[in-house]
């Protein structure tokens, strides 16, 4: 079927791995997403809080540097898992960001246009294309959030000495699997609000929405009902308790209050925190609903009963 | 769970559908037939509900033409045929084959080897024809470079070579229409499914949507079916035709043997008690159709000649004003159908 002779003919040259081909998705989608000057300005300045951390621990290490500040860095900040943590947190913000940014027109694009029969009648499953979608974000945010993150922890384990590594490695699966929780649950919410609602800016209020409401009605619960619990509805408070948890940082207290009362005898009111198990199943209870709405939505055709 | 979710594993309905078919014989049991022998769609007992709605009934046959045409009304049923023969619906009784392959056991098989065209408005967004085409070669299993160049070149075929880079937003509905026929052919599909092409197309871009799917249909590379309410179209395009009427096979037959068979039909133009006339042709044979107050239309028979009705309409005082041969049109073979309901002519 060459340019000059018009005529129709068959293809018979090699095929790719079917495997492999989910991943066309994503890069499509990065020449789609990356023509934008802003979003680019924005997803490099994505890395600035972890050239920040590359700093500090460079300074740790430096101890010229170190002289020449008259500050001592290593007692200021120490480098341990909270250090670690902050970062995680910190790009986990980022990482919101760009999920908010480039998931929901992701799906959405391609129901308002009815393009989901040019990708299903190939040879191309429908958990390919979720695959595919979810992958452009998961690809994105790996490389602001983990990726980086655990390169640092290579640079800091390399600097230490192996000592430090070796005593320190759950820390790296700490990274590892707080930032791969988060950026799954920011790329299944936005594919599966993405499926449902098919205009982009309805879908990002819709994200927006879902992060921060049930943020502010946890916070009235608790002050309201002096409890903890209530942060079992902010995806927010879930993820962060899962990231205190992998950290070491969790406590089952949250606040301890100490009165007299009136009778004099000294009281102790403890306000304790959701376990933390309960966290982890409201997050994967979460995450199973998006992939049934998506299941639901992902279709050729909808047929009308 | 992922694939429970997307329907990876066979549902119930899918196993007891299954059951409810017969073994395979050991006639059927080879996947690969020779190209003669095989029939592009095997129709076995297919059928589907949406709901308690049944949408195809029954549907059994070989269409084994070169370039399928798929008639009938509004909602017969054409347009959910093609989408069940793509994998889009689960059967929900009996089964098809493409080929000689499942369309839902081997579904992934047979989307290799055909490429569909949707009737409905279907493209990627923010996308220029060559990147979108080229997408859809990749996705077809093809490599970036091949993708590439026959994206180009299906672009240029379907004539849209000047216009490849521009964003498909832009294009007006006819150059969207010849996009997607670009999409459905640059993989090279053995089959290619075509829904409605000729919508909402101006004569000439109609003109040029014809001649492109004649062309692919004589290069002899793939075989087409042409769904479409327009009989014109299906005429020019197509050597066999499936009429389809409430779900049902009404009429499935090869158009060039019908239009060379020796069933001719007479239009006849009269004046006169035309009742007792057609009581009296009815008598000798011949199958009749009143197409108006002075019109008929006659099946003749073999031993019947024309000299015969000049004899009865002389016997019952009738006037024949005009005759004439008229050979059994598509339009003729549609309307049948449509009358007869089950059956052929």
């Amino acid at each position: 079927m060459a340019v000059y002779e018009q005529t129709y003919k068959r293809y018979e040259g090699p095929l790719t791995p079917e495997w492999s081909r989910f991943l066309i998705i994503p890069r499509y989608a990065f020449r789609s997403v990356f023509k934008s000057k802003l979003f680019s300005v924005f997803f490099v300045i994505c890395f600035l809080p972890l050239l920040a951390e590359a700093i500090l621990i460079y300074l740790h290490h430096n101890i010229s540097a170190l002289a020449i500040m008259k500050i001592n860095v290593r007692e200021i900040i120490p480098i341990d898992a909270s250090f670690f943590q902050t970062f995680v947190t910190i790009q986990g913000a980022f990482a919101f960001f760009v999920a908010l940014l480039v998931g929901p027109p992701l799906v959405a694009r391609d129901l308002r246009n009815n393009a989901l029969p040019l990708y299903l009648c190939r040879p191309f499953s429908r958990t390919e294309y979720v695959m595919g979608k979810m992958s452009v974000l998961l690809i994105l945010l790996s490389f602001i959030t983990w990726i980086p993150q655990l390169l640092l922890f290579a640079l800091q384990s390399y600097l230490e000495g192996f000592t430090w590594f070796r005593d320190n490695l759950w820390i790296a699966n700490s990274i590892l699997i707080c930032s791969v929780v988060w950026i799954l649950l920011l790329s299944l919410l936005s594919q599966a609000i993405s499926a449902l609602l098919k205009w982009r800016v309805v879908a990002s209020g819709a994200i927006l929405g879902i992060f921060f409401i049930p943020l502010a009605f946890s916070q009235i619960i608790n002050v309201i009902f002096s409890t903890r619990w209530g942060s079992l509805i902010s995806l927010f408070s879930l993820i962060n308790n899962v990231s205190s948890g992998l950290f070491g940082n969790f406590s089952g207290v949250a606040e301890t209050f100490e009165y007299t009362d009136m009778n004099g005898r000294d009281v102790q009111i403890l306000i304790t925190q959701p376990p933390l198990w309960l966290s982890w199943a409201v997050i994967c209870s979460v995450c199973l609903m998006c992939l049934a709405l998506l299941s639901w939505k992902v279709k050729a055709y909808e047929v009308v009963k | 769970m992922v694939s429970v979710l997307f329907g990876i594993i066979r549902t119930p309905r899918y196993k007891k559908r299954m059951a409810a078919l017969p073994e395979p014989t050991s006639a059927q049991t080879p996947l690969i037939q020779s190209a003669s022998e095989q029939p592009v769609i095997d129709l076995q007992g297919l059928g589907i509900t949406f709901g308690r709605r049944p949408i195809l009934k029954n549907l059994k046959g070989d269409l084994r033409g070169k370039s399928i045409g798929l008639l009938g009304p509004n909602g017969a049923g054409k347009t959910t045929l093609i989408h069940t023969l793509l994998g889009f619906h689960e059967p929900t009784a009996g089964t098809a084959k493409i080929f000689g392959l499942d369309i839902f056991d081997q579904a992934k098989e047979i989307k290799a080897l055909v490429g569909y065209m949707p009737e409905r408005d279907s493209f990627i967004a923010k996308m220029s024809a060559v990147h979108f085409v080229r997408l859809m070669g990749e996705l077809s299993g093809l490599p970036r470079e091949a993708a590439l160049e026959r994206a180009h070149e299906a672009l240029f075929y379907v004539g849209l070579g000047e216009a490849r880079y521009r964003k498909l937003e832009t294009y007006s509905l006819g150059m969207k229409q010849l996009a997607k026929l670009a999409q459905a052919i640059v993989h090279g599909p053995r089959l290619i499914f075509l829904d409605e092409p000729t919508n909402g197309l101006d004569p000439p871009a109609r003109l040029r949507m014809i001649k492109l799917i004649r062309e692919i249909r004589d290069s002899g590379q793939a075989n087409i079916v042409l769904s479409s309410h327009l009989l014109l179209d299906v005429e020019e395009c197509c050597d066999e035709i499936l009429i389809l009427r409430d779900g049902q096979i009404a009429v499935y037959c090869n158009l060039e043997e019908e239009r060379k068979s020796n069933r001719k039909f007479l239009m006849l133009e009269t004046r006169g008690d035309q009742a007792r006339f057609v009581k009296a042709v009815a008598a000798l044979g011949c199958e009749y159709a009143i197409s108006g107050e002075h019109r008929l239309k006659l099946v003749m028979q073999e031993g019947v000649d024309v000299k015969d009705l000049y004899r009865i309409a002389a016997e019952e005082q009738l006037q024949i004003r005009r005759l004439s041969y008229k050979r059994d049109s598509l339009e003729d073979i549609f309307l049948k159908a449509m009358e007869n309901g089950h059956g052929g002519l």
